[in-house]
């Protein structure tokens, strides 16, 4: 007659045995390499030619730079006419996503929270805006701002780039803010929140990721246009990507120039997908999955 | 069909497991005989899905054999197991109806087209799906979809083991024990294999023959529901099971048995015997609230306490009393005696359990 | 959710409609005011009905490039929402890896339009382009400048390039709010890979496809800067679309009137395709 204690065995020595299917696996990574080599050699080959003299690029083909300079970069450093560009550019981009966001926001926790008169047709009315292609409103903006005074200023281009960011803004804010649940609405309500205190220190930081991603698409589509941009400035607040076009001359096209100039247009788009990089997987469905 | 054998398993989530600490699932062996009704008990975390999905093939197992009727299965993806899992969130094909949801497998399994209707017609009637055949799946009622992830399962002639992952989590109370009423007669209908997940204790009771309560990656118990009642294995068992769960008091050994706070408890002699042999400091005794004996005058072997707490529940009140500092729960009948500011608690023998390092310290037959 | 009824809120909406109305409807305005004008000068034009517009609707300009432009949007339509599908489902799903992908996949989209041009106008130049030469070096005739095939080769790789991105984006983040619990079942079930995109994924991908197709047909129907620079619509017409035969009505030959009926037909074929296309999605929805 002996007591015993009833306790499984304690955990002993390891050993290990992990097995996949490499496979399918495999032909993934292949897969995501293939393509994403061939967005990035594009690129490289405009970086390639960036840092290469005029006589070198027409001489001959070749996969890195032989006399690597960097003489393309310093005539854009050195010129203001080269690099205000790009601070034209910055100024009427950040212009405009404040501006969009300003009035989207509130417009889009509307559309999201309220019923009112002629709600519907107003959204869709907004939207359709978005499917207005730029070439129509060519002519008519460039009277228009020209005839209040605002031609060849950051503004006027901001303000040219609503037509098709605000309705965007609206729509992925609108998704964003009806994933919001409304009891929250109406349990700040009910602890004395004014609506605007609300707003303010509740409900935006509830939809961060969605402000995020309605920033970067502002960006985007703000930074990459040209046509509106070009058409309405002539000096003060030409862009860039207008400027690039001086690299014609009588002499033939100066590459290396261009490719320099084209380069310092990815950096600021690089540094903005980097900001949001960690919500672009959520942000991306745009409140909408 | 399949007896489900688990062989020195254990399982880490971390490639190089250094401690104890890194293990979801510690060394185990166990045993799920072909045609039980089975449940896995434990709060969460405690490794009761990880365990799941080992049987399931959904993961791997870092250490140790699953062996199906004694044949290894480790390296047999879950496709090819015979078994089937009901997640605890309804999983249903969405852009299907409930019919080519039901159908979905034995498709996969390329049967022929009569053979599948006949078979989901059969399931449906089972299930009580009929009337829903033709409709999405998405416009469905959460038990509805619940019932379609189960009818995926049982279509399958070739299933010998369906594993439920807490799969009433997200049905309404009302709608629970119909479903939990019409697992049970698929059961006894098919005589498949069932493992239920759960960590009420009352759903595992009223579904389960045998239940394997869960603690830390291990299995501390597996048992009839009246077994972990009545001789909870390890101390979570006893704090686990019953509500209010068992008292267990940390003591210390002494001459003829264990005291705390200056109260001694006699022991046979046998478990003082052991007691002496053991090194371990941790030892405890628990016993459960209901075999508590309450009188309101001293009688042989009773200890005095004080009454903190009555609670009435009706047909019975539950006691927090002081005992020495510790506090303990006593279950007191609607016909006894309900004492008034002292009261005389003694534990009968066969009631009072000792844990040392946790475990039961079992005596053998006498 | 339900709404609550409140006519208060038009105020939150008046700013962005008083925007919108400055820059859309105002020039809106000014477009149909052209559009039934002859226009000689500042102080002179008359009254002409609708006369451009049946001169525009029998213009054998509109008809080309609109037929070129749908061919174009199609062409672009097939082949990039598939590839941004096996694009996203090829993505590393999480980790550092995952970032990277994230990022690199980006950077098109972040490219000035024109810039965008520029690239392929090199990378496509036999002389100094890698493209042009390895593909010349192929034994192939290839030269964007000369050869109409080639010219709408390139355009379209270079949209593929420009804006798989964006469907594969959408596509991503899609997938990624397919619970985990969905592959387990369907691993049970012994699906194929094919089932399991069929009808789980595919399913599941379905909001963010609608998305993905409305804005690449929009934005590729009114393409304009990236064909500009790297051919500029040529050779001869072979790739001038609509946008580049407006912009030379209006601004170059400044046919204001012509140019402003051509715009409305223009905007309206925009809408009336989103709108077709979004209403059979809808109804399709509703047929299930």
């Amino acid at each position: 007659m002996t007591a015993t204690i009833n306790k499984p065995a304690r955990f002993s020595g390891v050993n290990s045995g992990a097995k996949r299917k490499v496979d399918t696996q495999l032909r993934r990574k292949l897969g995501i390499s293939a393509y994403i080599l061939f967005v990035l050699v594009p690129i490289y080959w405009l970086l390639n030619m960036s840092f290469k003299s005029n006589e070198e690029i027409l001489g001959g083909l070749s996969l890195w730079p032989q006399n690597f300079t960097l003489d393309n970069y310093a005539v854009i450093f050195s010129d203001p006419s080269w690099y205000m560009g790009y601070v034209n550019s910055m100024t009427y981009v950040s212009l405009n996503v404040i501006i969009t966001l300003l009035v989207a926001l509130p417009a889009a926790y509307a559309f999201s929270r309220y019923k009112f008169t002629g709600d519907k047709h107003l959204f869709f009315w907004l939207l359709t805006n978005r499917m207005a292609p730029p070439a129509v409103f060519l002519l008519p903006f460039f009277q228009l701002y020209s005839s209040v005074g605002l031609f060849d200023t950051h503004l006027a281009v901001a303000l040219a780039h609503c037509l098709f960011n605000v309705p965007l803004a609206v729509w992925i804010l609108e998704g964003f803010m009806s994933g919001v649940p409304r009891e929250i609405d109406e349990t700040a309500y009910i602890d004395g929140y004014s609506f605007h205190k609300f707003f303010l220190k509740i409900f935006l930081p509830l939809i961060r990721s969605g402000i995020g991603v309605t920033a970067f698409f502002c960006f985007m589509f703000s930074w990459v246009e040209l046509l509106l941009a070009r058409t309405l400035t002539s000096v003060e607040a030409k862009p860039i990507a207008a400027i690039m076009t001086r690299t014609v001359g009588a002499t033939g096209i100066d590459w290396g120039v261009l490719a320099a100039a084209g380069v310092l247009t990815i950096i600021p788009g690089l540094l903005v997908i980097w900001f949001v990089r960690n919500h672009v997987a959520k942000g991306f469905a745009l409140g909408r999955v | 069909m399949a007896e489900i054998h688990l062989k020195s398993l254990a399982h880490s989530y971390s490639a190089q497991p250094r401690s104890a600490a890194d293990y979801a699932i510690r060394e185990m062996d166990h045993i799920w005989h072909q045609g039980g009704a089975y449940a896995l008990l434990g709060p969460s975390g405690c490794g009761k899905s990880t365990l799941l999905n080992i049987i399931s093939g959904l993961l791997s197992p870092s250490e140790g054999e699953v062996l199906f009727d004694g044949q290894r299965v480790n390296e047999i993806p879950p496709e090819e197991r015979n078994i089937a899992q009901v997640f605890q969130f309804p999983v249903v094909y969405d852009s299907m109806t409930v019919y080519d949801n039901l159908a979905f497998p034995l498709r996969n399994m390329k049967l022929h087209e009569s053979k599948i209707r006949s078979k989901v017609l059969e399931i449906a009637e089972i299930l009580e799906l009929q009337p829903l055949l033709d409709k999405k799946a998405k416009n469905l009622t959460a038990d509805e979809k619940q019932k379609v992830s189960m009818g995926r399962g049982l279509v399958r002639d070739d299933v010998s083991a369906i594993l439920f992952d807490e799969p009433l989590t997200v049905i309404d109370p009302h709608l629970k024990w119909k479903l939990r009423r019409k697992l049970k007669q698929i059961h006894e209908q098919f005589n498949i294999t069932m493992v239920y997940v759960t960590h009420d204790q009352l759903e595992a009771a009223t579904f389960a023959d045998k239940i394997a309560v869960m603690y830390g990656g291990q299995i501390v118990q597996f048992g009839t529901p009246r077994e972990l009642f009545e001789a909870p294995n390890h101390t979570f068992v006893g704090y686990f099971i019953g509500s209010p769960g068992m008292n267990i008091l940390d003591v210390k050994s002494c001459q003829g048995g264990v005291e705390f706070n200056g109260v001694q408890v006699p022991l046979d002699a046998e478990l003082c015997q052991f007691l002496d042999e053991v090194p371990s400091n941790n030892i405890k005794i628990g016993i459960r609230p209901e075999f508590i004996h309450i009188s309101n005058e001293t009688i042989k072997g009773s200890y005095e306490c004080a009454v903190i707490h009555i609670e009435d529940l009706g047909t019975y009140k539950i006691l927090t009393l002081d005992l020495a500092g510790n506090l303990i729960k006593a279950r007191l009948d609607e016909d006894q005696q309900v004492p008034e500011g002292r009261a005389y608690v003694s534990f009968p023998k066969q009631w009072l359990k000792l844990y040392v390092d946790e475990f039961l310290v079992e005596e053998a037959a006498q | 959710m339900t709404k609550v009824e409140n006519n208060k809120a038009w105020f939150l909406v008046l700013p962005v409609f008083l925007l919108v109305a400055f820059s859309a409807v105002i020039p809106l305005m000014t477009v149909v005011n052209y559009s039934v004008q002859d226009i000689f000068d500042q102080h002179t034009a008359y009254f002409v009905g609708a006369e451009w517009y049946r001169e525009m609707l029998q213009d054998p300009r509109l008809h080309d490039s609109l037929l070129r432009q749908f061919i174009f949007s199609g062409c672009v339509l097939l082949i990039e929402i598939p590839l941004g599908i096996a694009v996203a489902l090829m993505m590393p799903t999480k980790g550092r890896a995952a970032s990277l992908c994230l990022i690199l996949l980006a950077i098109p989209l972040l490219i000035p339009w024109n810039v965008v041009g520029t690239i392929w106008q090199v990378f496509g130049r036999a002389d100094i382009g890698l493209f042009g030469w390895a593909i010349n070096s192929l034994g192939i005739d290839y030269n964007y400048a000369a050869n109409p095939m080639d010219a709408w080769f390139t355009v379209l790789l270079m949209d593929v390039w420009h804006w798989t991105s964006l469907v594969a984006l959408l596509c991503y983040s899609g997938l990624r709010a397919i619970p985990e619990a969905y592959y387990q079942a369907a691993r049970i079930d012994r699906a194929s890979k094919w089932a399991i995109f069929r009808y789980i994924q595919l399913p599941k991908l379905k909001s963010v496809l609608v998305i993905g197709v409305l804005l690449r047909f929009m934005d590729s129907f009114m393409i304009y800067t990236e064909p500009f620079v790297l051919t500029g619509g040529g050779p001869g017409n072979s790739t001038t679309f609509l946008s580049q035969t407006l912009t030379k009505m209006a601004v170059g030959q400044f046919d204001l009137g012509p140019a402003a009926a051509f715009s409305l037909i223009y905007f309206l074929i925009v809408l009336l395709v989103s709108w077709l296309f979004f209403t059979t999605i809808s109804h399709l929805d509703k047929a299930k």
